[in-house]
């Protein structure tokens, strides 16, 4: 007889009911009881990220959790991206810029690139920042410079002023006032590069 | 094949002691395996080579998540992740603990690992064993009997191998506070950057006296042998002498007779020693230069 438990979960702000047994895999919890397919499977062993989902906020292999683990937990898939048809800033400019070759790993960057926007949350994270955090998440198609690039440019554009007040000024360059929030020289220049990549 | 998931039982106990007088119990109902972060355990559930059906949940018992430093040290919770230990500020003493908590897997991983696991799993891999090891690390073990401490070089008996009783849980470790004038190096040698594997991994923790002499080694490693190991003929071979080029020759020869690693579907045991020599030669000459700076 397989045991059952019954598991109470957000996912994607909407609050799920599930009878599942207890050690069956997130993963499949969310294909499979929540109909959500947008997480793959690639390894099965943690190493592609393919499955990457948010944990209670921390970017997680769902193939490596037992469903009792996101018993009360907030999960995040990549089907709470976008909004209705809206995708988002960052689903955009994975469209935009080619970060997304045959899609099995696309579900996996997606949601560890969130992750790392929030962790830089109103900065421009560098390359070798953007490729730390999106280490864990393997693209067979070797795309990674665009996905780079996307990652940056949806940093770039929610760290970038909405608010005309400040963006009316007209000294002021476009690109500038992010990097005054910002803060280093670094960071000023990242966002001025890709402000610059932004604009061609 | 995959492991049946669905035919599995978990108990999750609500307390440290419910979860002892469970694992104590076993010993009479049947094997009880625990059930920490999942990333080595759902690997093997995954490919079908783990085959237990009752597991131990910790994941409801907070107070094995702590991590605190005091005047006797640093003590981690067995349940601690390396992303817990990598960002809490009371980890800030012990460099080489943070630095390889940030490259055990990626985030994903790190976000789940807890330093009980890797320890449980025993892997002679395991990147946080050797600098256990360096800092003199001790595991506390907790039973239906109390806790009971046990230096981390007496924990591996042999390859995947603990020298603890089948009822007893890892419930913390504690890693002394590091004396002024110690010099350490962490060093993972994988096949790329991130996600990989070791080679070879090393934790070295070296002290000289104000006189000028060595007088505490520990040279820590992985991935080498069948255990995390110290090479002691190379700690010997530093202790009670001046650094110099010539004590880093004499440490490097001395290694041949503390590790002869083998070959395996990650490395070669020639390469591997070859590369064990370059970084403990890498880390007398930082240490030597450190200790002459000052």
């Amino acid at each position: 007889m397989s045991p059952r438990v019954r598991l109470a979960m957000t996912v994607n702000g909407r609050a799920r009911r599930v009878s599942v047994p207890p050690m069956k895999r997130l993963l499949d919890v969310l294909r499979e009881d929540c109909g959500l397919t947008g997480s793959k499977e690639g390894c099965g062993e943690g190493e592609c990220g393919a499955c990457t989902v948010l944990l209670n906020g921390a970017p997680v292999n769902s193939c490596l959790v037992p469903a009792v683990h996101a018993e009360g937990a907030k999960v995040v898939t990549v089907e709470g991206l976008a909004r209705g048809e809206r995708l988002s800033a960052l689903q955009r400019a994975f469209v935009e810029r080619g970060g997304s070759q045959c899609g099995m790993c696309t579900p996996g960057m997606l949601v560890a690139s969130l992750a790392l926007l929030a962790e830089h949350r109103g900065r421009v994270p560098t390359d070798a920042q953007v490729r730390d955090g999106l280490s864990g998440t393997l693209c067979r198609c070797t795309g990674y410079q665009k996905i780079v690039d996307a990652v940056q440019a949806a940093a770039a554009e929610s760290a970038a002023p909405r608010r005309p007040a400040r963006a009316r000024r007209p000294s002021r360059a476009p690109g500038r006032t992010a990097s005054r929030r910002a803060g280093t020289a670094a960071t000023r220049r990242r966002a001025a590069r890709t402000a610059r990549k932004r604009a061609r | 094949m995959r492991t049946a998931l669905s035919a599995l039982e978990v108990v999750r106990p609500r307390s440290v002691a419910q979860a002892l007088a469970l694992m104590h119990a076993a010993g009479t109902n049947g094997r009880l395996t625990p059930l920490a972060g999942g990333t080595d355990l759902f690997v093997y559930l995954n490919a079908g080579t783990l085959t237990d059906r009752r597991y131990l949940d910790l994941s409801l018992l907070a107070p094995l998540r702590a991590i605190r430093a005091g005047k006797n040290g640093l003590r981690i919770g067995a349940l601690a992740t390396f992303d817990a230990i990598a960002r809490h500020a009371a980890t800030a003493g012990w460099p080489m603990l943070r630095q390889a908590a940030r490259v055990i897997g990626a985030a994903q991983i790190q976000n789940r690992a807890t330093l009980g696991g890797n320890i449980a799993n025993a892997s002679p891999a395991g990147d946080s064993l050797p600098v256990l090891l360096a800092y003199g690390a001790v595991v506390h073990a907790g039973s239906v009997r109390g806790e009971r401490e046990l230096p981390f070089g007496k924990l591996y008996t042999g390859y995947r191998r603990l020298a603890l009783e089948p009822d007893e849980l890892i419930v913390a470790v504690t890693l002394p506070a590091v004396r002024t004038r110690t010099r350490v190096l962490f060093r993972k040698v994988g096949t790329r950057a991130a996600q990989s594997i070791s080679k070879v991994v090393f934790a070295g923790a070296l002290r000289v006296s104000p006189n000028g002499a060595v007088d505490h080694a520990r040279l820590a490693w992985g991935s080498v042998a069948a255990t995390t190991l110290r090479s002691h003929a190379a700690e010997e071979a530093l202790l009670g002498s001046r650094p110099s080029p010539a004590l880093v020759a004499a440490a490097r020869a001395a290694l041949a007779r503390d590790i002869a690693p083998i070959d395996d579907i990650r490395s070669e045991g020639e390469y591997r020693f070859a590369v064990a020599q370059a970084v403990l030669a890498q880390f007398l000459r930082t240490a030597h230069a450190g200790f002459r700076a000052r």
